[in-house]
């Protein structure tokens, strides 16, 4: 029962009943962060839905007008704090478009291995998230955990800090891996498809999670894309844009792998595509491992201290695993950039909340927002 | 069938409870603070300053060159020169901080001050037990506490350390041999020989090494 | 057999008989009444203690482990919090009927513990309709769930609370009905007969429970789905659990209250597994005959225990249901299913007549049929349209 997007004001709500205004956080257990919706509820469905947010804004865009473009390599790990990897090498990737450095072979197979393995790990996060929210009272959400602890180990060893990476640098890596590092990464690559079997068998099937996620917050393929959807929403609703083989950025092109694109776009739908795509994810991290070469990691022209690119402004996006993760970066010669500008996905994504919902109990409200991704600190910046 | 999903959902909360008593894998506690996880090599969390030999003060690596304090991106380094000059590890008379403070309720772990520092004097710790009941100064750190031998950085980061070690070691002996050519020289002239300094500048060119990127070839900054 | 089993029998009527023979009758419902008021409260607190360390197994951790060896002592700590907790009551509530509803809702659990056999002869009171009073009783405690979301003026308790009365009605009416059948066959309402009808033993020495029949085992699901939902367990704990609207009916209450109706849930329960394990698994009976040396009470205790380790396993693995799915499900799949169960359990009697070696398969077939087939047909029918099978297409 989908009502049509109707606009934000209600004349007569359709049972003749008041509106009852329910605001749903800041402190809610599932709302994946400081995150306000205010519903007016007619009855049990959603008339319509306000999102509030901004209570995690902590002046980023600011702060990198003040650091040099060095010192804000650890202010991108905290954006969406759960991939750090991926924002680094997105803002990594502008900063050396603007500057004229060119990784070398082996940084770019590391920064294709690192940013696999925390699609997997974002991924995982997801899916336990996502049955949490549904009532399922943690038991996925720690299975999927612990295999994000093995992912988060191998981060350790290399990068030195489990969450907050802060390892790519513009023109390579910061630094080599350790001995035995790969081999590790392989044993936990080839672990990795029994616990998607076991989560399958226990949650894929199960016709209570069918039952709530078949149907619910569908998203039409033409409303994605003139909303500005990207990621695992956008293919879910079937729509081909996966920016790793459309701008095959980096060394993507290299790698055979392929874009699972889902039929309908409702919570199933974008739950599946992202069990899909780790499953995806492993084929090329199989391909990488095998494949990396010896040699630099970082480009001889290098500099570590006072960067000062030519004045001039790159775009540089990757296919980050929330969806398209933008960097916009003005400079005007000196030390620090002159704007710095983010594209955060979950905001993007978050824009069409309210169209998704409308029609829908507040039940599941909870569930399509789980199923959008968000993380606060991308949103909020 | 209707229901199976709901049945093999459960055969497997089943495996992993019967598992947990059996399968290490599938009872992954670690009992803090009776157990501890092994420390990983290149954790980091604290930076700390390094030393060499026995007094802290006197072997202190740093020279307060101000380079960390300028790249920290939270700037919580805290650095005053101090006008008394110490010798180094190769004789020379360097700068010396006489204060450097780190705030680490500000730190935020990045390692950015480890990697610019040509001298080898600042190195990220793995302390994390922190906590202290002092609000206002207790997460304030000073040099006295930053200060560790360069033993424990040797048992932090062992093939970081055994690096650094071996060029230092050579450096030292190249200095060595040096002074000692000059002494053993015969003296030609009294008066332009002392005058010269000599003409080593320490440790800083540095080839790239796989750990670290290349260093920038940095001179030690005099006194601004 | 009898030194053991009779152990807790013998001594009730030692101890009545130290007292005149005029209140014998009375000291001896004293004593059965505290023996299970003790026995149950101290089974309440070891369930809480179980079932968190259950479910941190099933989910690859400890459960408490910290207060007292293997965390046993973590319901006094539990206890001790809930006591010493500040009492609020709302300003604008109705002070009466929020005093009362924890009451409510925990009395009437009590009786319906008197009808239960707990043994042989160990029945507090024996009722000829027992099973008629139990279900009654039962139902006297759903008030109290609407007492609580009235009396805090709150509008998301009265939601929470109303949510919660609908499930409980509507799941009312599955539990009773899955258990006419055995009622019908066994010719009573008295729960000691009901006991007494599973107590023989066929050739192989299996017993006669009502689990091992087609009927049985369908009306035994039944009615531990509807179980579930009366205890506002997982699957259907959306009164308390969907956090979207705080804590439904029971935000207002905090402290002893609270405690109070944590244990109402709980006894509730105890008291409908207890109800399970008489009707359909043979009561204080042993699976086979050459097991019976051993105590009645402790195979009602060991039944008790299995059922109580099944929901909780069901709480560890299964999501939440919504509200509208939930009321669909009870009253499209449920109540028809629980109807043809009734049919099935007639057929099964009519061909209990049946004199031939095939007749056990060939009944069990045609048995299995008549139920197997409208629960295929009503569960598709329960599946919206759009649940069809799905592809997802890959593009290079």
């Amino acid at each position: 029962m989908m009502a049509t997007p109707s606009s934000t004001d209600l004349a007569e709500p359709p049972s003749g009943n008041p509106l009852l205004e329910v605001s749903l956080g800041p402190q809610h257990p599932s709302t994946h962060g400081v995150f306000r919706m205010d519903v007016s509820l007619d009855g049990e469905t959603v008339v319509r839905l306000k999102p509030v947010f901004g209570y995690l804004h902590r002046n980023h865009e600011k702060i990198a007008e003040k650091c040099t473009y060095l010192g804000s390599i650890p202010y991108t790990d905290r954006l969406d704090y759960i991939c750090s990897l991926t924002n680094n090498w997105a803002y990594a990737m502008t900063v050396e478009k603007l500057a004229g450095l060119v990784p070398p072979e082996r940084a770019e197979y590391l920064r294709v291995i690192l940013s696999e393995l925390t699609r997997l790990i974002n991924h995982s996060a997801l899916a336990g998230f996502l049955l949490q929210d549904m009532g399922a009272l943690g038991t996925p959400l720690m299975y999927a955990f612990r295999e994000r602890e093995k992912i988060l180990d191998l981060f350790e060893s290399l990068t030195g800090a489990r969450m907050m990476c802060n390892y790519m640098r513009f023109g390579g890596c910061r630094c080599d891996l350790p001995p035995g590092w790969i081999e590790q990464a392989r044993s936990v690559v080839a672990k990795f498809p029994s616990f998607l079997e076991e989560f399958e068998a226990l949650l894929t099937g199960n016709e209570i999670l069918l039952a709530r996620t078949e149907g619910v917050g569908v998203l039409p393929a033409k409303l994605a894309v003139n909303a500005g959807v990207t990621g695992p929403m956008l293919r879910a609703s079937g729509v081909n844009y996966d920016i790793r083989k459309v701008d095959q950025y980096g060394i993507y092109g290299r790698f055979k792998f392929r874009v699972p694109l889902g039929e309908r776009g409702d919570v199933f739908d974008r739950y599946m595509i992202r069990i899909l795509e780790m499953h995806e994810s492993l084929k090329i991290l199989d391909q990488a491992l095998r494949e990396i070469p010896a040699g630099p990691i970082m480009d001889p022209k290098a500099k570590l201290r006072n960067l000062r690119p030519k004045p001039g402004e790159a775009y540089g996006r990757i296919e980050g695993p929330k969806g398209e993760l933008g960097f916009y970066v003005i400079s005007d010669g000196g030390p620090n950039p002159y704007r710095y500008r983010v594209r955060p996905p979950s905001l993007i994504n978050l824009t069409i909340l309210e169209d998704m919902c409308l029609g829908q109990t507040v039940a599941d409200v909870v569930v399509i927002l789980g199923s959008i991704d968000i993380v606060l600190g991308e949103v909020d910046r | 069938m209707h229901g199976v999903g709901i049945i093999k959902g459960m055969i497997e909360t089943a495996r992993n409870f019967a598992g947990s008593y059996t399968d290490p894998e599938r009872l992954i506690t670690v009992q803090y603070p009776e157990e501890k996880l092994p420390p990983v090599e290149n954790a980091r969390t604290i930076p700390f300053l390094v030393y060499d030999g026995v007094d802290a003060m006197a072997g202190l690596r740093c020279t307060a060159c101000m380079i960390c304090e300028k790249e920290c991106p939270p700037q919580c380094i805290y650095i005053v020169k101090d006008q008394v000059k110490k010798p180094d590890f190769v004789g020379k008379l360097q700068v010396q901080p006489k204060v450097f403070d780190i705030d680490i309720s500000v730190c935020m772990s990045c390692g950015i001050c480890v990697e610019v520092c040509p001298f080898d004097a600042i190195k990220m710790d793995q302390v994390f037990e922190l906590s202290t009941n002092d609000r206002f100064g207790g997460l304030l750190v000073d040099k006295t506490q930053l200060a560790k031998p360069n033993e424990y950085f040797v048992k932090l980061h062992k093939t970081e350390a055994s690096e650094i070690d071996a060029r230092r070691e050579e450096e030292k002996q190249k200095a060595e041999a040096a002074a000692a050519a000059k002494a053993a020289a015969p003296k030609p002239t009294p008066a332009p020989a002392p005058a010269k300094p000599p003409a080593q500048a320490p440790a800083a060119a540095t080839p790239p090494t796989p750990q670290t990127p290349a260093q920038p070839t940095a001179a030690p900054a005099p006194a601004k | 057999m009898n030194g053991l089993d009779q152990v807790f029998v013998r001594l009730c009527h030692w101890f009545a008989g130290l007292f005149p023979a005029s209140v014998q009758p009375l000291i001896a419902c004293i004593v059965a009444i505290t023996a299970i008021m003790v026995v149950f409260a101290s089974c309440f607190a070891l369930t809480t203690i179980v079932e968190r360390k259950v479910l941190g197994r099933m989910q690859n951790r400890f459960g408490p482990n910290r207060v007292g060896p293997w965390g046993l002592l973590q319901p006094l700590a539990d206890g001790l919090k809930m006591l010493t907790k500040e009492d609020i009551v709302p300003y604008s509530a109705d002070k009466t009927v929020h005093f009362l509803a924890p009451l409510a809702l925990t009395v009437p659990i009590w009786l319906a513990f008197a009808v239960l056999p707990f043994g042989r002869n160990m029945t507090a009171v024996n009722f000829n309709s027992g099973v008629l009073f139990f279900f009654a009783v039962g139902s006297a405690s759903e008030l109290a769930v609407f007492m609580a979301g009235w009396s805090s003026q709150n509008k998301y308790s009265l939601i929470g609370a109303m949510r919660a009365i609908a499930q409980m009605i509507s799941y009312e009416v599955p539990l009773v009905l899955s258990t006419v059948p055995v009622l019908m066959l066994a010719g009573s309402l008295s729960l000691n007969d009901i006991v007494a009808a599973q107590g023989t033993y066929t050739i192989g020495g299996l017993a006669r429970w009502n689990v091992f029949t087609p009927w049985g085992l369908a009306g035994l699901l039944l009615f531990l789905i509807a179980a579930t939902a009366e205890s506002n367990r997982s699957p259907f704990d959306l009164p308390e659990g969907e956090s979207e609207i705080i804590a439904g009916f029971l935000t207002e209450y905090s402290g002893f209250k609270y405690a109070l109706f944590f244990l109402g849930e709980y006894l509730g329960l105890f008291a409908i597994t207890g109800l399970a394990v008489t009707l359909f698994l043979g009561g204080w009976h042993a699976p086979f005959q050459w097991l019976e040396w051993v105590p009645s009470w402790l195979w009602f205790a060991a039944k008790f225990g299995a059922l109580i380790f099944l929901f909780i396993w069901v709480r560890a693995t299964l999501p939440r249901l919504r509200l509208d799915q939930l009321l669909n499900f009870s009253w499209r799949f449920m109540v028809p299913l629980c109807l043809i169960n009734l049919l099935v359990a007639v057929a099964w009697y009519w061909s209990g007549a049946w004199k031939s070696v095939v007749a056990m398969p060939v009944r069990w077939l045609l048995c299995a049929a008549l139920i197997a087939l409208p629960y295929h047909w009503l569960g598709r029918a329960l599946r919206s349209a759009s649940q069809s099978p799905r592809k997802y297409i890959y593009a290079e």
